[in-house]
C-alpha cells in the first residue's frame, strides 16, 4: 500500500514543469489506490458476497412491512456471522497464496490448486484412470438403487435427461462453437416423433411401432431436421445463428401448441412407457424408475463413448480448426460447411433420442415441457461445467439440476432459481472456463486475458467474417 | 480467343517454356453491382515466381482468392493445367495442389506450432514426418516454438507458420497473400528468401504483394493489376526498370 503511494508522488516529480498542477494528469491515472489491489478488492467481493448471502438466508419479506427483511437482515447477528466467515475465508485464502507462491517461486512447474494436482496423478497411469472411471461408473449405476424413490425420479426424469441434452449440445457449441439456442427444439421433435409412432397423436402412424424402435426413427427425423434448419443458416455465425434458432424453437414449440388436430396442443399426450417383447424375453418398464435410469444411462454411456472417439479423430481437428478460424480451415482442406452441419446434425439427434426417452418415461407431455427456458438451461449446464469436455458437462447437467432440487428442502421453492442464476454470475465472474474445462477451452480464456482473441464461444477468434 | 493471345505471348527463341500450370482467362468478378475484376488473364508456368502488384483495390487479393476457389467467378476461367477449377470449393481444390496462404495470415490461434502444422496436412490421413522436418528446416524459429500457441507468435513468425502451414499440404502451386504485410522490413526479407528457396525446391509461386520492388527482384514475372483489370505485364526485371512501375509503385518521381 504505502509502495504504490510512493511511486504514484515519484511519477509526479518526474514531470513538474509540464504539469500545471500539482500532481500531473498522467501521474493521477498512474496511481493505484490501496482498494485497486488485487487482495483488497477481494475482500470487497467477498463482504459483498456476505451481505448478499447473508439477504438470500434470511427473513423474508412481507407486504405487509416492506423493509421488515432488510431491518431483520442487517440488525440481527446473521450478518456479522456472514462477514466473519467472509474475513475468514479472505485471510485463509491470502495467507496461503503467500505460502504457495513463495514455494513454487524458482521451480519450473506452477501447479495451481487441488485440482492440477488431481490432473497430474490423472495423467499419471493408465490404470489409474481405469480404476477411477470403472469405481464412477459402478457408483454412477448402482449408487441410486440405496437413494429415495424421489431423488430416483428426479436422476432420471431430470438429470439422466438433461445429461444426454448437455453432452449433445456440448458438441454443437463446445466442439464446433456454433451458438444454437432452441436446442430444446430437437427435443420436442424427439419427444413427438414418439408420441407419433406409437400410435398416441391424433394423426395416426403407417404402423405403430414399439418406442426403441422410433428411437433410429427420431434421430432420422432430428437429423434431417437439423440439416433442414442447418443448412441455409449455417454461413452465419454466431449472434445471427442463436436468433436463427431461436425462432426455429419458437415455430416448433408454437406448432406443438396451436396444431390442436396434430399434436393435441396444449392438452398433451399420453406415450405408452418402454417396454420390450421378443417372443422369448419381455419386458415392461413400469413405475419404478431405475430400470429407465439403467436405460437412460446406457444411452449416455454410448453417446459419450461415440463423441469422444469424434473428438479425437480428424472431425474433431476440423471442428476445432473452424472455430478458430474459418477462412484458414477451408484453406487447408477442411469442408467447413459439411462439418458444421455434421456437428449440428449429431447435436439435434442426441436431442431426439433424449426427446424419445423423456416420452417414454413419464408418459405424458405438453408443450410447455419444451419452453425456451430448456434450450437455456441446457446452455448454461454446459458452460457452467466446461465447455468442449464431456466430464465438465457431465458434471455441470448432473449438479445444475440437483441443486434446485436439493435447495426446495432448505430455501423457498420459489427462489431455487435465484440461488441458481447467483451460482453462475459468480462462476462466470471467476472461473469463466467452467468447473471442469477442457485443455483448450483454458488456453481461449488464458490467451483473451492477454489480449489475443476473444473470450467468447462462437467468434472467429480474430474478429474476421468468413 | 483468349488462346491465340496466350500463344502470342510464347516467348521466341531461348529455353523452351515450362507448360502453364495455372491460368486464368478473362476472369470477372462482382461483389454485389461492383465489378472487382474486369477481365483479368494471368498465366502461371511450373517453376516460376509470378508477382501480382497493384495499388490498394486493385483487386490483387479478389484475383488470388478466385484462384483459389474462395470466390467464384462471374464470367471467365480458371484453369489449372488446362483444365476448369473455378467454382470448386477451396477446401476441395486443395487436394488438386492448390496452396493458399489467406490475407493476415489466419493461423489458428489456439493450436500449438506443431498442432497448426498438422492442419496443415488435412488433406492427408498421416501426418508426413519428411515435410514437417522441411518446414522446421526452412524456418528454424518454428522448429525452436514448437509447442507454442500460434497467437503468441510475432507478427513473422505467424507469416512463416502460415507458410509451414500450406507448404505441409505438398502444393504444386503456392499462392502467397501479401507475405510482407505488417512486418519489418528485415523479416520481409527473410521471408521472401525463404519463399525463393521453397520455389527452387519445385513448388511454383503466385504472389500478390504491396511491396513492390522486394516482389519484383525475387520474381521471374509480373502483372501489375490497376481497378481489376492488368495493366502491364512482363519480365520481373523489366517491370523493375520499366518508368511506370518505378513512378508508381517504388515512390520515384517520373
Amino acid at each position: 500500500m504505502s509502495i504504490k503511494t510512493s511511486t504514484a508522488q515519484g511519477a509526479g516529480q518526474d514531470s513538474p514543469k509540464s504539469a500545471t498542477a500539482p500532481l500531473s494528469a498522467a501521474a493521477r491515472l498512474r496511481r493505484v489506490h490501496w482498494y485497486q489491489e488485487p487482495r483488497w478488492r477481494r475482500l470487497g467481493a467477498l463482504l459483498a458476497l456476505a451481505v448478499t448471502l447473508r439477504l438470500m438466508t434470511g427473513e423474508e419479506g412481507t407486504t405487509q412491512d416492506l423493509f421488515l427483511a432488510l431491518r431483520e437482515d442487517f440488525t440481527g447477528v446473521g450478518l456479522w456471522v456472514w462477514l466473519a466467515i467472509a474475513v475468514a475465508v479472505w485471510a485463509v485464502r491470502e495467507f496461503l497464496a503467500d505460502q504457495t507462491s513463495r514455494a513454487v517461486k524458482g521451480t519450473k512447474k506452477v501447479s495451481s490448486g487441488p485440482l492440477e494436482r488431481v490432473r497430474q496423478v490423472w495423467s499419471a497411469g493408465k490404470r489409474v484412470r481405469m480404476g477411477v472411471l470403472t469405481a464412477v461408473l459402478a457408483l454412477v449405476v448402482f449408487g441410486p438403487l440405496g437413494v429415495e424413490r424421489y431423488w430416483q425420479q428426479v436422476l432420471v426424469d431430470q438429470i439422466a435427461i438433461f445429461v444426454l441434452l448437455a453432452i449433445g449440445l456440448n458438441v454443437v457449441i463446445g466442439w464446433a462453437g456454433l451458438l444454437d439456442l432452441g436446442f430444446i427444439a430437437f427435443f420436442a421433435i424427439g419427444a413427438y416423433s414418439a408420441a407419433y409412432w406409437t400410435g398416441a397423436l391424433p394423426v395416426q402412424p403407417p404402423v405403430a411401432l414399439n418406442n426403441f424402435l422410433v428411437l433410429p426413427i427420431a434421430v432420422l427425423t432430428c437429423l434431417v431436421a437439423g440439416v433442414i434448419l442447418g443448412a441455409p443458416t449455417l454461413r452465419l455465425r454466431g449472434d445471427y445463428l442463436a436468433i436463427v434458432t431461436l425462432g426455429f424453437h419458437e415455430i416448433v414449440y408454437l406448432v406443438a401448441k396451436n396444431a390442436d388436430g396434430v399434436t393435441e396442443g396444449a392438452r398433451g399426450v399420453k406415450v405408452e412407457r418402454f417396454s420390450v417383447d421378443l417372443g422369448f424375453f419381455s419386458y415392461e418398464w413400469k413405475l419404478d424408475p431405475m430400470p429407465y435410469y439403467w436405460l437412460l444411462v446406457a444411452f449416455v454411456v454410448l453417446a459419450i463413448f461415440l463423441f469422444l472417439r469424434l473428438e479425437h479423430s480428424k472431425v474433431g481437428r476440423a471442428w476445432t480448426a473452424i472455430r478458430e478460424d474459418e477462412v484458414a480451415a477451408a484453406a487447408t482442406g477442411v469442408p467447413t460447411v459439411r462439418y458444421k452441419l455434421m456437428a449440428f446434425a449429431i447435436g439435434a439427434s442426441t436431442s431426439g433420442v433424449a426427446g424419445v426417452a423423456y416420452a417414454s418415461k413419464v408418459g405424458y407431455f405438453n408443450p410447455e415441457n419444451f419452453a425456451i427456458l430448456l434450450s437455456i438451461l441446457v446452455l448454461a449446464y454446459v458452460i457452467f461445467g466446461g465447455m468442449g469436455s464431456i466430464p465438465g458437462v457431465l458434471f455441470g447437467a448432473a449438479f445444475l439440476v440437483w441443486l434446485p432440487e436439493y435447495l426446495r428442502e432448505w430455501v423457498d421453492p420459489k427462489d431455487r432459481y435465484m440461488y441458481l442464476g447467483a451460482l453462475l454470475v459468480i462462476m462466470m465472474i471467476y472461473r469463466p472456463q467452467g468447473v471442469l474445462p477442457s485443455r483448450r477451452r483454458k488456453r481461449e480464456l488464458q490467451m483473451a486475458e492477454a489480449g489475443i482473441g476473444g473470450a467468447d464461444a462462437t467468434g472467429p477468434a480474430e474478429g474476421r467474417q468468413p | 480467343m483468349s488462346v491465340t493471345t496466350d500463344l502470342k505471348k510464347e516467348p521466341q527463341g531461348g529455353e523452351p517454356a515450362a507448360p502453364v500450370v495455372l491460368e486464368l482467362r478473362d476472369l470477372r468478378v462482382f461483389y454485389g453491382a461492383i465489378e472487382a475484376l474486369k477481365g483479368v488473364n494471368l498465366t502461371v508456368r511450373r517453376g516460376e515466381v509470378v508477382a501480382l502488384l497493384g495499388a490498394n483495390g486493385a483487386g490483387k487479393t479478389t484475383t488470388l482468392r478466385t484462384a483459389s476457389g474462395m470466390i467464384a467467378p462471374r464470367e471467365g476461367q480458371v484453369l489449372l493445367h488446362g483444365e476448369r477449377i473455378d467454382g470448386i470449393k477451396s477446401h476441395d481444390l486443395v487436394r488438386f495442389g492448390i496452396g493458399h496462404v489467406p490475407e493476415g495470415r489466419g493461423v489458428f490461434p489456439r493450436m500449438t506450432v506443431r498442432e497448426n502444422l498438422q492442419m496443415g496436412a488435412y488433406r492427408f490421413k498421416s501426418v508426413d514426418k519428411a515435410d514437417m522436418d522441411r518446414v522446421f528446416t526452412l524456418f528454424p524459429r518454428l522448429g525452436e516454438r514448437k509447442s507454442q500457441l500460434g497467437g503468441t507468435l510475432s507478427g513473422g513468425e505467424q507469416q512463416m507458420l502460415a507458410i509451414g502451414r500450406a507448404l505441409m499440404g505438398k502444393p504444386e502451386v503456392l499462392l502467397l497473400d501479401e507475405p510482407s504485410m505488417g512486418l519489418a522490413p528485415l523479416i520481409v526479407q527473410q521471408i521472401f528468401e525463404i519463399v525463393k528457396e521453397i520455389n527452387e525446391q519445385g513448388t511454383t509461386v503466385l504472389l500478390v504483394e504491396q511491396n513492390a520492388a522486394q516482389a519484383l527482384r525475387m520474381a521471374d514475372r509480373g502483372y501489375v493489376l490497376e481497378t481489376g483489370a492488368v495493366a502491364m505485364e512482363g519480365e520481373a526485371s523489366e517491370l523493375l526498370s520499366d518508368p511506370r512501375v518505378r513512378a508508381a509503385y517504388l515512390g520515384e518521381g517520373a
